[in-house]
Formats: C-alpha cells, sequence, structure tokens
C-alpha cells in the first residue's frame, strides 16, 4: 500500500494559477475554474515551498512539518490544494478537457440586435461600420428595416428562445432613431407576443442622442428601455471625431437632449460608452463630465477598434496614459463599494460582476451562441457588428440559422483554439477578446487579440484584487452587488 | 475545506463538492471520527486481505480461509490458487473445514 501511495503521488508542482494580494492577504484565482479562494497560512506556506521546485509527497509533507504544522495538518493541506488543482501531481494525468467544437444544435437564443438602419446623421471619423476598417457590404441592400422584417426577427427570436422565460432585444443602427417609428411598432408587437406566450420580454437600445425628443424620451421611460448613449466626453472631446457629414460638432446638439433624457427616463440606468482615440485618452476628466456634470448612471470607456494602421488608433503612451486613468477610478470604485455605494465605472462593474460568477469562457462573448444580429434585410450575423457584411452572414431570419456557418465561426473563436490563450491565466474572462476586433486585425475572427494581452492581464488582476479587499472589508457589499446584477 | 475559503459560485461549488467527497470515501482505520461498520463486515475484497473494522479478522463473519474455496471453486482468482476447472478437480478433497484441514492443501504445479 505504502509503494501505491508514493506512487500515485509523484512529485507536486504549482497548478495553474494566478495568486494575488488584498488588504494583506494572499488569494488565488484557479484558472482551469475560474474560482476564487481565500489562502490561510497554511496553503500559502504550501504553495510557497513549491515557488521554486517540484517535492514529492514526502518531501512537502515534511517541509510543512519543518515549517511548524502537525502531519495531519500538513496531509490535509495538500489533499486540499490537490482538490482544487492549486497543486498538481507529474503522475496523476490530468483529464483533458477539449473543449467542445460544437454547440448544441438546440442552443436557444436569448438575444436580438436588431439593426433597424444602417443610416447615420453623424459620420464620426473611426466608426467601425462606415470608416476606413468597415467590413459591411450594404451596396443594393435596404437601408431601412420594414415592419415585416422587424415582426419576422421577433417571431425568430421567440420561437428560437425555447425554454427562456426571458428573452431580450436591441435596437442598433447606423443610428437607431432614425427608424423610431420602426422601433415602437416593434416594442408593442413584441410585448403583445410575449405576453401571448406568458414570457417576458425587455428592450435596450444604443443611440448618438442626436434625435431625442420629448416624445420619444417619454416612450422610452415608459416602455423602461435601456439607453446607451455613443459619445466620447466634453465638447472638445466629443467634436473631436462624432461629427457630422460637415465636419461640425455633435456636442452643442446632444447636450440639451442628454440633460432631457436623464432626467425624464427613469425606469432604467442610462450609460454612456466611450470611445478612445488618439488624443482622446483623458479617462478622469471624460468620467466626472459625463458622470457627474451630465448625470449618467454609468459610463464604460473602450479604445477604439481598427486594424492597427489608423492615426486615430491609440499608440502604447496612449495606452499607458488610459490604464494609469483607469487605476485611478478603480481606486475609486473601490472607496464607494466599501462605503457601500455604487461607482458608476462600468469597467470595474462588468468585470466584478463576472468575478462573482466564477465564469470561465468558451467563447468571448455572445455572438453565435444566445446572440445573433440582424441586418435591415433580415440577414443574420454574429453580432450587430458584423451587420450586412457578406462574409459573415449566418442565415436569414426567414429560413433560420446556418448552422454549419455558426459552427465555422464558433469553432474558430473557442478558446482552446486560440494557441496563445492556452498559457494565460485570464484567459477565463477574456476568452481571446471581440471576434470583431480580431477579424478587423487579423483578418480571423479566430484570432487572439494579441495587442491586448499585457492590458487585459493588468486590468483583470486590478479587479480581483478589489474583489479580494472587499471580501475581506465588506464582504455583504459583494453580496447586494450579486444579488442587484441577478447573478446570486 | 478547512484552508481554501471560496469567494466567488464557482468556488462555492468546488467547495461542495470537496465536502461531499470527504464523506463519500474514507479510510476503514480511520482515527477519529471512525466510520461505521457492521460487525463482522469488512469493505475489503481482496481475498486473503480483509479485515474488520479494527483492523483484526477474529470477528469477521467467515474465516478469510474461507475465501481460497471460492477462488479455488469458482475460478475467479485462478492465479492465485489451483484451478478446479482444468488441471485441480480434487485439490480441496481432503479439506474438509478450512480452519482445520488447510494443511491438507498442497502446492500444486500446473
Amino acid at each position: 500500500m505504502t509503494s501505491m501511495t508514493a506512487l500515485a503521488s509523484g512529485r507536486y508542482r504549482r497548478g495553474e494559477l494566478h495568486e494575488f494580494q488584498a488588504s494583506g492577504q494572499p488569494f488565488v484565482y484557479l484558472v482551469s475554474a475560474g474560482a476564487i479562494f481565500a489562502l490561510d497560512e497554511g496553503a500559502n506556506a504550501a504553495l510557497r515551498r513549491l515557488d521554486e521546485t517540484e517535492l514529492s509527497h514526502g518531501e512537502l509533507v515534511q517541509a510543512l512539518i519543518d515549517g511548524g504544522y502537525a502531519r495531519q495538518d500538513a496531509e490535509e493541506l495538500i489533499r486540499e490544494l490537490l482538490f482544487v488543482q492549486g497543486i498538481v501531481s507529474d503522475t496523476v494525468r490530468q483529464a483533458v478537457t477539449p473543449g467542445p467544437r460544437t454547440p448544441p444544435a438546440d442552443f436557444p437564443l436569448q438575444a436580438l440586435v436588431l439593426n433597424i438602419t444602417n443610416q447615420c446623421n453623424l459620420a464620426c471619423t473611426y466608426c467601425y461600420e462606415f470608416g476606413a476598417d468597415k467590413i459591411a457590404t450594404p451596396q443594393g441592400k435596404p437601408k431601412y428595416m420594414t415592419l415585416d422584417t422587424a415582426k419576422g426577427s421577433v417571431d425568430f427570436l421567440l420561437q428560437s428562445s425555447a425554454g427562456r422565460q426571458a428573452v431580450h432585444i436591441t435596437f442598433f443602427g447606423g443610428e437607431t432613431l432614425m427608424n423610431f417609428k420602426l422601433l415602437r411598432e416593434v416594442v408593442l408587437y413584441a410585448s403583445a407576443q410575449a405576453a401571448a406566450q406568458d414570457r417576458a420580454i425587455t428592450f435596450s437600445l444604443t443611440t448618438n442622442a442626436t434625435l431625442l425628443t420629448d416624445e420619444i424620451i417619454a416612450f422610452l421611460s415608459d416602455k423602461e428601455i435601456g439607453v446607451t448613449v455613443s459619445m466620447d466626453g466634453p465638447p472638445d472631446l466629443q467634436d473631436r471625431h462624432r461629427v457630422y457629414k460637415s465636419g461640425k460638432g455633435s456636442y452643442a446638439v446632444i447636450e440639451p437632449r442628454l440633460r432631457k433624457l436623464i432626467a425624464g427616463h427613469r425606469t432604467r440606468a442610462i450609460t454612456a460608452r466611450v470611445t478612445l482615440t488618439n488624443g482622446v485618452t483623458d479617462v478622469v476628466r471624460i468620467y466626472r463630465h459625463l458622470k457627474d456634470d451630465l448625470g449618467f448612471h454609468e459610463v464604460g470607456f473602450a479604445p477604439v477598434t481598427n486594424s492597427g494602421e489608423r492615426d486615430y488608433m491609440i499608440d502604447d503612451n496612449g495606452m499607458d496614459t488610459v490604464l494609469a486613468q483607469f487605476h485611478e477610478l478603480a481606486d475609486e470604485w473601490l472607496e464607494y463599494a466599501l462605503r457601500g455605494q455604487m461607482h458608476g465605472f462600468t469597467n470595474v462593474s462588468e468585470t466584478i460582476g463576472e468575478l462573482i460568477q466564477g465564469v470561465n469562457k468558451s467563447h468571448p462573448c455572445g455572438a453565435g451562441l444566445g446572440l445573433l444580429g440582424v441586418s435591415p434585410s433580415g440577414d443574420l450575423s454574429p453580432c450587430h457588428r458584423f451587420t450586412d457584411a457578406d462574409t459573415h452572414t449566418l442565415g436569414h431570419i426567414s429560413t433560420g440559422l446556418d448552422s454549419e456557418k455558426r459552427e465555422d465561426f464558433l469553432s474558430r473563436g473557442h478558446v482552446s483554439a486560440k494557441y496563445e490563450c492556452s498559457t494565460c491565466w485570464a484567459r477565463p474572462l477574456c476568452a481571446g477578446g471581440c471576434h470583431h476586433e480580431a477579424f478587423v486585425r487579423y483578418g480571423d475572427t479566430g484570432h487572439a487579440n494579441l495587442h491586448y494581452c499585457d492590458w487585459i492581464r493588468e486590468w483583470t488582476d486590478t479587479c480581483l484584487r478589489i474583489y479580494g479587499a472587499l471580501s475581506v472589508q465588506n464582504p455583504q457589499f459583494l453580496e447586494r452587488f450579486a444579488a442587484r446584477k441577478g447573478l446570486s | 475545506m478547512k484552508h481554501l475559503r471560496p469567494l466567488n459560485l464557482k468556488a462555492a461549488r468546488i467547495d461542495q463538492s470537496a465536502s461531499l467527497l470527504e464523506e463519500d470515501v474514507v479510510a476503514l482505520q480511520q482515527q477519529p471520527p471512525k466510520p461505521h461498520i457492521p460487525m463482522g463486515c469488512t469493505l475489503s475484497f481482496s481475498p486473503g486481505w480483509e479485515v474488520d473494522a479494527g483492523g483484526g479478522t477474529a470477528g469477521l463473519c467467515q474465516p478469510v480461509e474461507r475465501d481460497i474455496y471460492d477462488c479455488y471453486v469458482t475460478c475467479f482468482w485462478p492465479v492465485q490458487v489451483p484451478d478446479h476447472v482444468n488441471y485441480s478437480p480434487d485439490w480441496a478433497a481432503n479439506c474438509a473445514v478450512a480452519t482445520k484441514d488447510w494443511r491438507n492443501l498442497d502446492l500444486v504445479f500446473p
């Protein structure tokens, strides 16, 4: 029996984990699971013994006994660490868990993004739909979605989401509000259809805010439609890229409309989505303006998607500026949370929400899985960013999903198909990053977004440390946060 | 788990499965708390290796020597004992009661 134990234990080494400290205490993020554990002194001591070297079972037990632990404690420590794969043995081969190459054929839809028009009244220079790196091929296709196509999309969503009690529709463009007449019809139709099936349906939209009116705001509030406004900050930054075709900036047009929207729409959070570009990296100033001056509930930031050759892209120095300011806001987020208050910096809130669940993503997002985009013509695509792009059509609402094309898209995008991700500890949350960003940058939706790796790892570590600090100093906040986000 | 405190939902699930495992597999002779094994029973089914919950053989409902007949007659472990079916049909003929007559069992060389 003794020989069997020795045979089974082999030599131990650290498993695939990311260690971090918060509030002076040690934590681990277990990469194979997306789980977060606080370590006690003993568990930390056991991992420290394996920092530089591999040890046999007997050696590790002896090292812990030498460190003042009883034999039984040492055995228990090793057993627990082995169980969670915090340490692994070279003789116990890990069960290979290959990623599923294909999702279940009946994977139910959860959300549709309806591009109700591909027309826009602005001409933002960095736009992924109309700018230099566009992939859309809208020539000869309808510019506005018809009511028939929209109703067909609603029916398609309800049919393809069997088993889900609640589904969601996001309205998108182009500029969404250029087809508000249709939007209103769709909300009424979809609500009635869902109610007839005793199911729930919720709505949201993204807009540049130039076309908001009192009537529209009242409708959005009345129907509890979530609103995301694409905008870049105070006048000097907003008007740098977010301009009319004449070159005139849009800030002066949207400012009074935004104030009315935020004052008049009380049923859903109003969020701003900021695109960071060369020269538009002043994250803290942008945040202060949008949150404090205009009154947005939440503000999220993302660097502009581009091929890596555009003059509006952020260079490495710019990214350093962005990250430094992200950290400033992250510290503020934690201060708020320790006082029990919600902070509006979406980039932290989103990650904390995922960390609470311990997500471990097969794909970076739900595109092609629970979410699809619909073009004005009714073509299906993985998400709104691929709308009207012939090379990425996944079928049509009248004929359904093209399962072969979807399978190809999802196989490429699976995290296990991205070689660089296999050794990265941040992959449970990142899974290689946006399919569309990868296509624009590398010409392949299945390529890992390597230009962001360092940034993603640093940011994930920051959010983990916030999580650790909260678990020590204000664990109730995490519970309330989870309940509020519907995660628990 | 005692040394790892779960902090998110995924960790809580791992912790839960760890506690299920702890109750599922126990060493027969582990120090307190001892698992409950009815007197006379063994959980080890390796012929000749059975022990009761106290680590002894006296309290088992059958003498371990009885196993040799199961191995012999049913051939379920023919490598260890003479093969009743193929070449040693009379091997146990002189051994009516194993605890008394085991000396009559001879070596065989197939």
